[in-house]
């Protein structure tokens, strides 16, 4: 057991480092994307695998017990609430009209020009 | 009362889980709390195929596992086109069509939708699901029937079984 844990301590640090990095492109995604529907698909990055891998990475971090348990649980709910919670945003956003943009009509402000740079 | 019983199950792992003091005092405020919460949801009657879907059975797991695989992969998608320089995307709502026949089919099948990073569930109508899509490639009708006709047939098995 105590000759695997420097492996298992660096699987988890991979997948600790590869959940960050899918936060980054997450977060990234949030400041570059044309409009508000655009923005959920990032938000979708964020929410399933930047949340899941470190989430994965977390328990390795732990002997398996109670801890272990718990990050399975925040796992699970994470994975009914999010895909939910989105799906109340995004229907919010279609029944007050906001208009989703696309390559030919959303010519307004900033958008654009963040695509075409 | 199969349901009751599973809950019961259920909440008694949760608890548990959670607690870690496992005193005789402490446990039976946790045996009391699960009891008075499955009462209360006998009471409610909220036990039904939605509440407590226990009809799904393992193929629920079997889902969850090819629901992982897609996630995975539409992450990829989705982080390459964020990450691209020139960001090839070109939004559109699309209709997917559903044909699924209960609401917990449709949920599943909708949250699935959303989960995969690409494509957001907008809005659920009767045999059709209205999503928006960030590329041609997630708005793609035939991946998304793959997607509908497996959870049709898990929210089957009850039928089945």
């Amino acid at each position: 057991m105590d000759a695997l844990l420097p492996i298992v301590n660096s699987i988890s640090w991979l997948f600790l480092a590869t959940g960050s990095i899918f936060l980054l492109i997450g977060g990234i995604g949030l400041l570059r994307l044309p409009d508000f529907y655009a923005r959920t698909h990032a938000a979708g990055v964020i929410d399933t695998l930047g949340t899941g891998l470190i989430l994965i990475g977390l328990m390795m971090q732990e002997e398996i017990g109670l801890n272990t348990f718990k990050l399975v649980l925040i796992g699970f709910f994470l994975f009914f609430t999010s895909p939910t919670s989105s799906y109340a945003v995004a229907h919010a956003a279609w029944v007050a009209g906001q208009k989703p943009w696309t390559n030919s009509n959303g010519n307004t402000k900033d958008a654009k020009e963040d695509v075409e740079s | 009362m199969i349901r009751a019983l599973a809950l019961g199950a259920a909440l008694a792992l949760l608890w548990l889980g959670l607690s870690g003091h496992y005193t005789p005092l402490i446990l039976s405020f946790g045996i009391l709390s699960v009891v008075f919460v499955v009462v209360i949801a006998l009471r409610m009657d909220i036990l039904d195929q939605e509440g407590m879907p226990l009809q799904l059975g393992a193929r629920f797991v079997l889902y969850w596992v090819w629901l992982g695989i897609e996630i995975v992969k539409s992450n990829l998608h989705a982080a390459r086109i964020i990450l691209s320089p020139s960001m090839p995307i070109n939004p559109q709502i699309v209709r997917f069509k559903s044909t699924q026949h209960t609401d917990l089919g449709q949920v599943i099948y909708a949250n699935s939708i959303t989960l995969t990073p690409g494509t957001t569930t907008i809005e659920i109508e009767d045999g059709h699901i209205l999503v928006h899509a960030l590329t041609d490639q997630t708005a793609d009708l035939d991946a998304a029937a793959v997607m509908d006709k497996r959870v049709t047939e898990l929210e089957r098995a009850k039928e089945a079984g």
